[in-house]
């Protein structure tokens, strides 16, 4: 293993940034599987942001002008995807959906990301029988079904039922405990590796307390592998959310969009052929989870210098900018955590 | 993939066992210790789930409360013994599990253990179809991937797993139910048989629908179980079966690239021979851990395929019991699914410490 700073200074420093630096050093077939992921979760998020400007109507709107929709109604010119049986426009809910969801994505995974890295680093650092229980706990929350997990968080937390923030909170809460033990495990791995570097050493005989040589020496460095876990469970954290929502979980419709509600009501409807009420929200599902995925894996195969496809010798026609110079410094030492 | 010492906690002072001992004396310690190591896991999950249930109040509350006047609520939580200091329902709790005793449900005044006995064959049916489903999906395409690596079919089968991962069982329920039951009229829209009463007939009947009706020499009821099992098997399998299919091109990949496949090809085996014996075989071991590790997903894949399909399973009831919101319930089959995890890592552990003598911690 050798050190992570040793980077050749030449290089500007937004290309050494997670995301861009894995685009600069793919090439083929990685790099489009990458491309194409960035642009799924680009769209996620802008379409996040801008629901209000793109949603024709509210998602809890189930009239326009004094006229009712209609429950169930057929793709037309007014409602592109159809009505819900309970009257809602289903283009609008979808739209409205990717907000929720991309607000339970950066809420729970920031939460985790928080409180895993700080437990795995003190854990990781301090030792002793404290670690030993948090490794315990650690392992047995992760041996269990997330979706259970996820339940007993949300009884806990709402009760069951909840409106905008409270079914929000309760979604990203259940998914912030499902998550900290692969943050932590991370971080305890990476601080118990750091320890022994000499840099730690040196600050130790100088006498610099605990907490400073974690914050200041082992943390900006454990947290290499971070980006990749991120979006993996980015992508985990919507099935988790959208699996609560279809056993009756979720949020209100009256109070956000929630794919998985909507497809809990949707699959009355399937019954009887009306495929627009399912369709298009689990469909937002898939596109969501596979964009995170597709950017998640990519990085991961980047990272390892075993995994990542090279430019062929003697094909010159390719494009895209020379791979770096610290591509494998930067490579080495990813072990898959899923 | 690292996969030794992937589950069991590190930091138990086992990693450096003496290698003097007979092998054999050290399979025996190292089952013995892996099999302690699930008492602790137990008991932090059953506490955790116990507390945490608790801090909201008492289930009664929660099933009942704003139904019944608040005098008759309090004799109800009162009987229930819920108005003691929470500790001591909490060693109460403990030993009524360690007596096998999960609880007794609120809604329909059930032992949970009998649900367990009534539903569980239900699910257990359907995760062993799934799992036939995710075989046939993940072994071959896995090994195709990985002989084909970085090119175009391995390209499309990674796509092709991906979509399995990111598709949620119930949308592939909901799609499949809408494609083969409802347009097409192929097989039954939910439910496991047709022919309930035919069935509950039987003398001793094991629960596992299809067995009994061979065991009855019934091939009408056998065909129609096996209808109704297609399309939940495909949408529970196809998410296994991506997983699957990862799991066994990245190991495939590992052992492909060995001097002694390099070896067997230069002696004249088949390429066919070579991926499927010779590169496969050792790469079983990780292939075998790590699949039975996905007991966690198959279960909660489990849990919404039952709700999809109507398939009275665990999940099934699981999902009746939260929208009943009756919690001791749910408490009691959370903790039967936690044992039933553990029990499995458990065996899936001593299996791959039976086929590998190098699995020791």
């Amino acid at each position: 293993m050798d050190t992570t700073t040793s980077k050749p200074a030449r290089q500007p420093r937004w290309t050494r940034l997670p995301i861009i630096s894995h685009l600069r050093k793919s090439v083929g077939l990685q790099r489009t599987m990458l491309i194409i992921g960035l642009i799924l979760s680009g769209i996620l998020f802008l379409t996040a942001i801008f629901a209000p400007l793109i949603a024709p109507y509210g998602y809890a709107q189930a009239s326009a002008d004094g006229a009712n929709f209609g429950a169930q109604m057929a793709p037309s010119a007014a409602h592109i995807w159809g009505t819900t049986v309970g009257g809602y426009d289903v283009f609008s809910r979808v739209i409205w959906g990717a907000q929720t969801a991309a607000l339970v994505i950066v809420l729970g995974v920031l939460m985790s990301i928080f409180a895993g890295v700080i437990l795995g680093l003190v854990s990781g650092y301090l030792g002793g029988w404290v670690d030993r229980l948090l490794v315990v706990i650690a392992d047995a929350i992760y041996a269990f079904p997330a979706l259970l997990l996820a339940i007993v968080m949300s009884i806990v937390i709402s009760g069951g039922q909840s409106n905008l923030f409270g079914g929000i909170m309760a979604a990203a809460i259940s998914i912030t405990v499902v998550f900290i033990p692969q943050y932590f495990r991370v971080a305890r791995a990476e601080t118990i590796r750091l320890k022994a570097e000499p840099f730690v050493e040196s600050a130790k005989v100088i006498g610099t307390s605990n907490l400073r040589i974690i914050s200041r020496h082992v943390f900006p460095n454990a947290t290499r592998t971070m980006p990749l876990i991120f979006t993996l469970n980015a992508a985990e954290s919507i099935l988790t959310l959208a699996g609560l929502g279809f056993l009756g979980f979720g949020i209100e419709p009256s109070s956000a969009a929630e794919w998985g509600y909507d497809l809990n009501k949707a699959l009355a409807d399937a019954t009887s052929g009306i495929w627009w009420t399912g369709l298009f929200p689990g469909l937002a599902i898939v596109l969501t989870v596979l964009g995170l995925t597709l950017v998640g894996e990519s990085m991961n195969d980047l990272n390892d210098p075993r995994l990542r496809g090279r430019r062929r010798a003697g094909r010159k026609k390719r494009g895209g900018p020379d791979m770096p110079a610290d591509a494998y410094v930067n490579g080495t030492g990813l072990e898959v955590t899923k | 993939m690292t996969v030794e010492s992937d589950k069991v906690p590190a930091g138990f002072g086992l990693a450096k066992g003496k290698k003097s001992r007979s092998q054999s004396l050290g399979l025996a310690r190292y089952l013995v210790i892996r099999f302690l190591l699930i008492i602790p896991t137990m008991f932090i999950l059953i506490s955790m789930v116990f507390f945490l249930m608790r801090i909201t109040g008492d289930p009664i509350t929660a099933a009942l409360g704003g139904r019944l006047p608040p005098d008759q609520l309090a004799d109800r939580i009162h009987a229930a013994g819920y108005d003691r200091p929470v500790l001591i329902q909490y060693f109460d709790y403990l030993g009524d599990i360690l007596r096998g005793n999960f609880g007794t449900t609120l809604s329909d005044n059930r032992e949970v253990t009998d649900i367990l006995a009534q539903y569980g064959t239900a699910t257990l049916e359907l995760v062993i179809y799934a799992l036939i489903v995710a075989f046939i999906i993940g072994v071959p395409f896995g090994m195709i991937a990985a002989y084909k690596r970085d090119r175009l079919p391995d390209a499309f089968l990674r796509l092709f797993a991906i979509l399995c991962y990111a598709t949620p069982v119930f949308f592939a329920g909901l799609l499949l139910k809408l494609i083969f039951s409802v347009w097409l009229g192929w097989f039954p829209v939910s439910g496991r048989t047709d022919y309930l009463s035919e069935l509950s007939g039987l003398r001793n009947p094991s629960g596992l629908y299809l067995l009994d009706a061979l065991r009855a020499g019934n091939m009408t009821i056998a065909l129609d179980v096996l209808k109704h099992a297609v399309l939940p098997a495909i949408a529970l399998g196809l998410l296994i079966g991506g997983v699957f299919l990862r799991l066994v091109r990245t190991n495939l990949i590992g052992t492909l690239g060995s001097d002694f496949v390099e070896a067997g090809r230069s002696r004249g085996v088949s390429e066919y021979r070579l991926v499927t014996k010779h590169a496969y075989k050792p790469a079983l071991i990780p292939i075998v851990t790590v699949m039975g590790l996905q007991i966690a997903l198959t279960l909660g894949g489990a849990i919404l395929t039952e709700t999809t399909f109507g398939w009275k399973g665990l999940g099934f009831m699981l999902a009746e019991y939260l929208t009943a919101r009756d919690f001791v319930a749910v408490q009691g089959i959370v903790m039967l699914i936690a044992v039933i995890v553990a029990l499995t890592n458990f065996l899936v552990d001593v299996i791959a410490a039976l086929i590998d003598p190098r699995v020791r911690y």
